[in-house]
């Protein structure tokens, strides 16, 4: 059997980024850190998109994962990024057990619109609550780890482990995903997608296998948000909206389902876009977006990552 | 000893009947053929006895347990499996594939999220499975790619992973050549009769029921009209009737 190396390689470029992050502007650094964290939620749409299921509103765990954060600070004072995260996981986990057992049930259109509809659900209630910020939302602190804060007062020093950190999150993540695609229920990914009744007639229940798929989503996208919402030190209700959201879906179909590393491709490639279109045609930078998706969808049906696999069979 | 038992099972759609009082009971290492003409309900008892319809009335007792309204992976994993008149895989996968899945639900339980599923032990019990069925030359074929008598086998082969005492097969050799049927049954009966499966076919051919069954049930209506060894059901006036057909049976002499 051929050995995979895929987690080798994404700890290979994970280091060199971190190691390289000191040396890099702390404009980089941000990105770095939004993109990664922002791949995390993608990782889960891959989950899903595996089995044929597209979800318009991972911007609902992305924001639950972030107002965890924001909330745990504002009543209990916690700076510390490894629980605020673990808590963002947890949070967002189990609002998805809930939700999962009525979107397990729906499939293609129905499925997209639905988890929508939730996203839109708790935009509506963050815009509406004043305890919550409204549309302001409201500031975090710089985080700390275990009780350290390695940069001090240097903000550069803090975003730097802040981008370890998050390195060492987007790592485990994929170690998780590459082991649970690996697995019988991986492969379900695409059997569900196949064949719902071949499944069930194999003695396995094909909600409950998309219902741990959307749970595990739904921890990617907290995670995420509670990293970008660390990062940037501000949460606002716009991280649930369905922007957002499309957004997630965007960066999804520019990186490809292949393989666990493409979203965290895609995402750098989308925000490195993004930031250099806003620079230069500040008021039409969503028409060089939008021709940069088109351009991938119409040559690279199957992603940016279809390039990798293409140079690995060219030599 | 029964392993299936079956009493006054009902089944309407609306007011159309489709299975109505049907009461059978099948012996372990039975090899049961199913005879009807399309419509009379065979393939309604089949859905029923696996799940994918639940009954209006009746009860289905297998090896003394009541399984009537269980859901199809229930039933499955109290031993009943089944195969399918359009052979149902997975189209984008390998054959092989699509037997080490099968192999991995059966071996990794309820919750099979973190072994891998290429190990060393399913793989090679899914090369077994191929050998065992005859498709082992078409290990790396997409399943959606090769001839309908291969997707057939494979179907029966992923119904065979769990080990079922029971085994359904709704026409086995539909869609295959005249030439070929004989040849898969063969391989189909060999392969179940080593794993020791009781089994139920429904089939269309005569020829291959009177060579493989050793009873067969005739359905006409939703309602069995004989049942008995296969020379006896097939020589039944109602069965000549409404399923063989008088001038088919007049043909046939000499």
């Amino acid at each position: 059997m051929k050995r995979d190396r895929t987690m080798a390689c994404i700890a290979v470029v994970l280091i060199a980024l971190a190691v390289g992050a000191p040396l890099v502007p702390s404009w980089v650094v941000f990105i770095g850190i939004i993109s990664l964290a922002k791949g995390l939620v993608v990782l889960g749409l891959l989950v899903l998109w595996r089995t044929g299921l597209v979800s318009f509103g991972q911007s609902l765990y992305y924001a639950l994962g972030a107002y965890a954060v924001g909330l745990a600070y504002r009543h209990t004072g916690l700076t510390d990024a490894f629980v605020a995260v673990a808590l963002a996981a947890a949070v967002a986990g189990v609002v998805a057990f809930v939700l999962g057992f009525l979107l397990a049930g729906y499939r293609d259109l129905f499925f997209a619109m639905l988890s929508l509809a939730f996203a839109m659900i708790l935009y509506g209630v963050l815009v509406k609550s004043e305890t919550l910020g409204s549309t302001d939302g409201f500031a975090i602190p710089v985080p700390t780890f275990a009780g350290f804060k390695p940069g001090g007062a240097d903000a550069q020093g803090n975003q730097i482990m802040l981008f370890v950190f998050t390195a060492i999150c987007t790592f485990a993540a994929c170690y998780v995903a590459q082991r649970y695609l690996a697995s019988t229920a991986g492969h379900l990914t695409t059997a569900i997608r196949d064949n719902e009744i071949r499944v069930e007639y194999l003695g396995y229940s094909v909600k409950r296998a998309i219902h741990t798929k959307y749970v595990l989503a739904a921890m990617f996208a907290g995670i995420g948000g509670a990293l970008v919402s660390m990062s940037v030190g501000h949460i606002d209700p716009e991280m649930a909206y369905w922007t957002t959201a499309g957004e997630f879906v965007f960066v999804a179909i520019l990186s490809g389902p292949a393989s666990v590393a493409a979203p965290f491709v895609g995402s750098i490639l989308f925000e490195l876009t993004r930031s250099y279109a806003m620079e230069y045609t500040p008021h039409t930078w969503h028409l060089v977006l939008g021709a940069a998706l088109l351009i991938v969808i119409m040559f690279l049906p199957n992603g940016l990552w279809s390039l990798f696999r293409k140079s690995a069979r060219a030599t | 000893m029964a392993i299936l038992d079956v009493k006054g099972l009902c089944k309407s759609f609306g007011s159309l009947v489709a299975a109505s009082d049907i009461n059978v009971s099948v012996d372990s290492h039975e090899v049961v053929g199913i005879i009807g003409a399309n419509g009379a309900g065979k393939t309604t008892f089949v859905n029923l006895v696996t799940g994918y319809l639940k009954p209006t009335r009746g009860s289905i007792q297998f090896d003394g347990r009541n399984i009537t309204r269980m859901p199809p992976r229930a039933i499955i994993r109290a031993g009943i499996s089944r195969s399918f008149q359009v052979p149902q895989v997975f189209g984008s996968a390998s054959i092989f594939d699509n037997v080490l899945i099968a192999l991995g639900i059966a071996h990794d339980g309820q919750f099979p999220v973190w072994r891998p599923l290429r190990r060393a032990d399913l793989v090679s019990a899914a090369d077994q499975i191929l050998d065992r069925f005859g498709i082992a030359a078409h290990r790396d074929d997409r399943a959606s790619q090769v001839s309908q008598g291969v997707r057939k086998l494979m179907d029966i082969a992923m119904a065979t992973v769990h080990r079922p005492r029971l085994l359904l097969l709704d026409e086995p050799t539909s869609g295959v050549s005249v030439e070929q049927k004989f040849a898969l049954m063969d391989v189909i009966m060999a392969a179940l009769r080593a794993e020791n499966i009781t089994v139920l076919f429904v089939e269309h051919d005569m020829d291959i029921v009177a060579r493989y069954a050793t009873r067969v049930l005739a359905f006409y209506d939703g309602t069995i009209i004989a049942d008995g060894v296969p020379q006896d059901v097939i020589e039944d006036p109602q069965v000549r009737r409404y399923i063989i057909g008088e001038q088919l049976r007049l043909k046939a002499e000499p």
